[in-house]
């Protein structure tokens, strides 16, 4: 029996983790670096460990209902179609009009305001995971961006229905929505990075993002188009960076031709978030572990 | 060539419980310029206090000592999973960790699923995972049961579905806590064969154990650890021996 078990071992098996590991104290701030970047390389080689794992918590999500992650599109729907006429009446806009653009939106908002609350998360909802073995940590967040990309694809569906029963077809520019998402991936890697330690050091940060969150909804263009805004309020659209990240995917959604402010406010704020990201996690990355 | 080498390696838990954790704490605290005390006096556990350690290839090391000891916390170190506050640890050879029965495994997935991503954190293509599954399932012989959720399973059924997941996949550096000791007579006689198959492979075996008999059977030298330090190193009878005596009365009462 255990010389059959010894030959099932083939050397596939033998494949492990990192054949040389060297930890020590008191790291100069390159030293921190160089790991924080082996961390993020070692956990793109291990894609398909974190894309399975972001896929297994869409299905443990759903597990034993009947629609499973349709349910999402679903409630999506309904949403979208409630505030879609009841909107459309309160702004006096044509329900043709204005439908679409609150479909795009809650869809889009939905998974922003998703991956940074649950970004906040990522490392000590992974405690069983990250005490028992060493992985690397940017894993955990690739899983996030992973779960909520696999719920956007889901919610395509609400706008493809959107387009066809209203007949409005955004045209070419919808392929901007590629370099789009491109950068909300990239940027919720970020967001992972930055507020995973921070929410696993201070366990209070959650609820506190998720009413900034919550009130980044009402004051950015999100359910009232930003055409709205008049005067010297309408410059200030573009300092605020969750309308120009939503914008650079909703602007080609509805067929818009990207506006250079909004991709130039987006593409700064990102390279901002990931200077602060990338400081944060190369400093605490060896301190995870203990917080979580 | 496999070894291990640790110098000087201190590990400190801090202890954020309460208050002491909130973001408001530390804000109050900053505000009023007590940021640095705050830093200083936050509440630590000492678990690993300047230990210094080097195994080469064929040592069988044998970690004794009280619960709290730190021999849970130097095998995690060993294992990469804390990182030393003082001092460096150097492993050269791929590590092995059957840290506790659970593994970092999900117990709302099934043992297939379960078995498949530690396939996949082993960086393995999707044949060599069909292929740990069979392993897997021929030791474990969880039956049916290896498409359920894992905490439909009993306890041993667990025991017995890392210790084949951990066993499967062969390190050059084994490092051991001594849960695997839970399972039930019969499955403790075909867990040895596997293990000492396993042992034989491994160049450097780590273990910790309450029962002296696991650490004579097993080690080639032992180590005892008392609050976080290394206080007695050499041949597995005497270091025991000197162990019983000190311990001896107060573990039989």
């Amino acid at each position: 029996m255990s010389a059959a078990q010894t030959q099932s071992s083939s050397p596939a098996h033998l494949r492990g983790g990192p054949a040389r590991l060297v930890m020590q104290s008191e790291l100069t701030s390159a030293a921190r670096q160089r790991l924080a970047l082996r961390d993020i390389i070692d956990s793109i080689r291990l894609w398909r460990l974190s894309f399975t794992l972001g896929w297994f918590d869409i299905r443990l999500r759903y597990r034993g209902s009947m629609l499973g992650p349709f349910w999402l599109t679903l409630s999506t729907a309904v949403m979208v179609v409630a505030l879609g006429i009841l909107y459309a009446k309160l702004f006096k806009m044509e329900v043709r009009e204005y439908l679409p653009f609150i479909a795009m939106s809650l869809v889009l908002w939905g998974v922003l305001a998703t991956i940074i609350g649950e970004a906040c998360t990522c490392f000590t909802q992974a405690e069983g995971m990250i005490r028992s073995m060493r992985i690397p940590y940017a894993v955990h967040a690739v899983r996030v961006i992973v779960r909520n990309m696999v719920v956007l694809a889901h919610n395509v569906l609400v706008i493809i229905a959107v387009y066809a029963l209203l007949d409005v077809w955004p045209g070419w520019p919808v392929l901007w929505t590629i370099p789009g998402l491109l950068v909300w991936v990239v940027d919720g890697l970020a967001i992972c990075l930055l507020l995973g330690p921070i929410g696993a050091r201070f366990r209070d940060v959650p609820p506190i993002i998720g009413s900034v969150v919550q009130i980044a909804f009402f004051v950015s263009p999100v359910i009232w188009k930003p055409e709205l805004l008049q005067g010297p309020a309408a410059q200030l659209l573009w300092v605020n960076p969750f309308y120009t990240l939503l914008e650079i995917v909703r602007g080609p959604l509805l067929g818009e031709v990207p506006n250079w402010h909004v991709w130039g406010s987006a593409l700064g704020y990102s390279v901002v978030l990931w200077i602060a990201a990338w400081l944060l996690f190369a400093r605490v990355r060896g301190r995870l572990a203990f917080w979580v | 060539m496999t070894r291990v080498i640790v110098n000087d390696l201190s590990v400190d838990f801090p202890i954020y419980h309460g208050n002491s954790r909130s973001l408001k704490r530390t804000v109050f605290a900053a505000a009023s310029g007590r940021l640095q005390t705050d830093a200083k006096h936050r509440v630590v556990v000492n678990a690993l206090r300047d230990i210094s350690l080097t195994l080469h290839s064929g040592d069988r090391l044998g970690l004794i000592g009280s619960n709290g000891a730190g021999k849970t916390t130097l095998l995690r170190t060993l294992a990469g999973i804390y990182e030393p506050v003082l001092g460096r640890v150097e492993v050269d050879g791929r590590v092995g960790a059957l840290l506790d029965p659970n593994l970092g495994m999900n117990p709302e997935l099934t043992g297939r699923e379960n078995i498949a991503l530690r396939g996949l954190y082993n960086g393995m293509p999707n044949e060599a995972i069909a292929q740990l599954e069979d392993d897997v399932q021929g030791f474990a012989d969880l039956g049916e049961f290896l498409d359920l959720p894992m905490r439909f399973y009993s306890a041993g059924m667990i025991v017995r579905l890392g210790f084949a997941l951990a066993t499967a996949i062969r390190p050059q550096v084994l490092l051991m806590d001594e849960w695997f000791l839970a399972g039930d007579a019969a499955f403790m006689d075909k867990a040895t064969v596997r293990l000492e198959a396993m042992v034989r492979d491994a160049e450097i075996l780590v273990l910790s154990s309450h029962a002296s008999n696991v650490i004579l059977k097993w080690s080639t030298r032992v180590v005892r650890m008392d609050q976080g330090r290394v206080v007695d190193d050499g041949k597995p009878e005497e270091v025991m021996e000197r162990y019983l005596r000190d311990v001896g009365a107060p573990q039989a009462a």
